[in-house]
């Protein structure tokens, strides 16, 4: 059953390439348009202070843009409702959609943090980190945010009040993440925020599929 | 028997007409007691209490914007539970709960940012600062902002109810995490000391004032959602017997 969801997922995520690739040409655009915008805030010889959290910042709204469609396509089709009425245990079901979400976005984006630092004018030691930040924290993004897209699908326009609900949540994985950045370039230890982004994650990993399985309940008793 | 008869308190709860007849008289105490409280406070803290030998008279402001933080707070934690309740119990009353705190919440969350800002221009020199506190302040204001769209956005009252409890919850239990991490960012980047942690324990002559304008406070919130409540209760309940005999007068509720 788990290998059969898997398997499913993993289909859609090949067919849907824009689905994967329209988000991450987001990212490097508003990156860009950062640098091009502020060209004395990154400066290649010395530490940046504003690199980790505009990184970290735009990381967040790339997330929010990917979210919006997390769930739509298979709610409009009804096959989410399908999936939730004919599966042994729905919360695995949703674990696997939340999974592929973070594969396809906050995986990918931790990979190319180094390329985001580089462009940012990080230090060169600070890019490994940048890239563990980015791998520990965004799964945290992905849970939190499926809970309010799972609230929000059934909407015609839920893009703003997603936002609304989403972003104050990921404030404690910002603080962390730019802090890790922060901590890296300058030398310091950074293992502290590596414990704390872990916490974060596995925390939302406990409960925010509770919530998605609720939420996504109520979006289809809206219909 | 004490088992027996708070299931039976439990179940009441249920019905809103229960509840309606209980607190009626709820609603006479709880707003004589918010005017008598927060008059005493007021004059107490503004005209006897000894002026700060550091803040001079600027510290009085203390006695709206603590009173008024700490009720933003417990607000959004009274939602929280409420939308707990009312997810697992399926009880009609949280909701009803919820509609009447999320507008005070707001508004007195919006009043401690407010009364913080002016205690800020004397004290540490500029209207807003990206101190730890206020930023969780702000925080939790947007938390509200984001109940209120979500409300505003679906209109079938039964699902409306399910979603603004699911994210209260939610919310609920992501303040004391967003409280450790703003802390964390908060003494890593404050730069200038603002001499507030260091300040002698108050006199009693200063903090007693305090304590009653508290009480007032969460007085005053008891009688606004009260009778919030009360009157969202009437509205949804339009077409039950009870309301038109208590409204004509020719039954109790």
């Amino acid at each position: 059953m788990i290998r059969g969801a898997l398997v499913r997922e993993w289909q859609v995520l090949l067919r849907a390439k824009g689905a994967v690739i329209n988000p991450l040409a987001f990212l490097l655009l508003t990156t860009m348009l950062f640098v091009i915008a502020a060209p004395d805030a990154i400066t290649t010889d010395e530490a940046s202070a504003v690199a980790p959290g505009v990184l970290w910042t735009l990381v967040l709204l790339t997330q929010l843009l990917a979210l919006d469609s997390m769930y739509r396509r298979d709610f409009d089709s009804g096959v989410l409702e399908q999936t939730l009425v004919s599966a042994q245990v729905p919360f695995v079901t949703v674990l696997i959609r939340i999974f592929m979400q973070w594969l396809s976005t906050g995986f990918i984006m931790a990979c190319l943090g180094p390329v985001l630092g580089v462009m940012l004018g990080l230090s060169f030691q600070a890019l490994p980190a940048t890239a563990l930040a980015l791998l520990l924290g965004t799964p945290a993004l992905s849970l939190l945010g499926s809970v309010g897209a799972s609230v929000t699908v059934g909407f015609n326009r839920g893009g703003v009040i997603l936002a609304l609900l989403v972003l104050p949540l990921f404030l404690p994985t910002l603080v962390f993440g730019a802090d890790m950045v922060m901590a890296a370039q300058a030398g310091r230890s950074v293992m502290p925020q590596v414990y704390a982004l872990s916490l974060i994650s596995l925390v939302a990993l406990a409960l925010a599929p509770f919530a998605t399985l609720a939420g996504l309940k109520i979006s289809l008793e809206m219909q | 028997m004490l088992g027996a008869s708070l299931k039976r308190l439990w179940h009441k709860l249920g019905s809103p007409r229960w509840f309606f007849s209980l607190t009626t008289p709820w609603v006479t105490f709880f707003g004589w007691s918010a005017a008598i409280l927060l008059l005493w406070g007021t004059i107490w803290g503004l005209a006897y209490a000894p002026a700060d030998y550091q803040q001079g008279n600027s510290f009085r402001i203390m006695y709206v914007h603590v009173p008024a933080a700490m009720l933003a707070q417990s607000l959004y934690i009274g939602m929280g539970v409420a939308g707990f309740i009312g997810l697992v119990w399926r009880m009609k009353l949280t909701d009803v709960a919820i509609s009447a705190c999320l507008p005070l919440g707001m508004v007195i969350t919006a009043l401690a940012l407010f009364s913080g800002s002016v205690w800020g221009r004397p004290t540490w020199g500029s209207w807003w600062e990206w101190d730890g506190r206020t930023v969780s302040t702000l925080v939790l204001f947007f938390l509200y902002v984001g109940i209120y769209a979500l409300r505003e956005a679906i209109a079938e009252a039964e699902l409306r109810a399910r979603a603004s409890a699911l994210i209260a919850m939610v919310g609920t239990i992501n303040i004391p995490i967003i409280k450790y991490s703003v802390e964390w960012w908060n003494t890593l980047h404050q730069s200038a000391s603002f001499g507030l942690t260091q300040k002698p324990a108050m006199p009693s002559e200063m903090w007693l004032p305090l304590l009653v304008m508290v009480l007032g406070f969460y007085c005053f919130a008891g009688f606004v959602v009260l009778l919030r409540m009360r009157s969202e209760i009437l509205q949804r309940e339009m077409n039950a017997r009870w309301v038109g005999d208590w409204i004509t007068g020719r039954g109790s509720p």
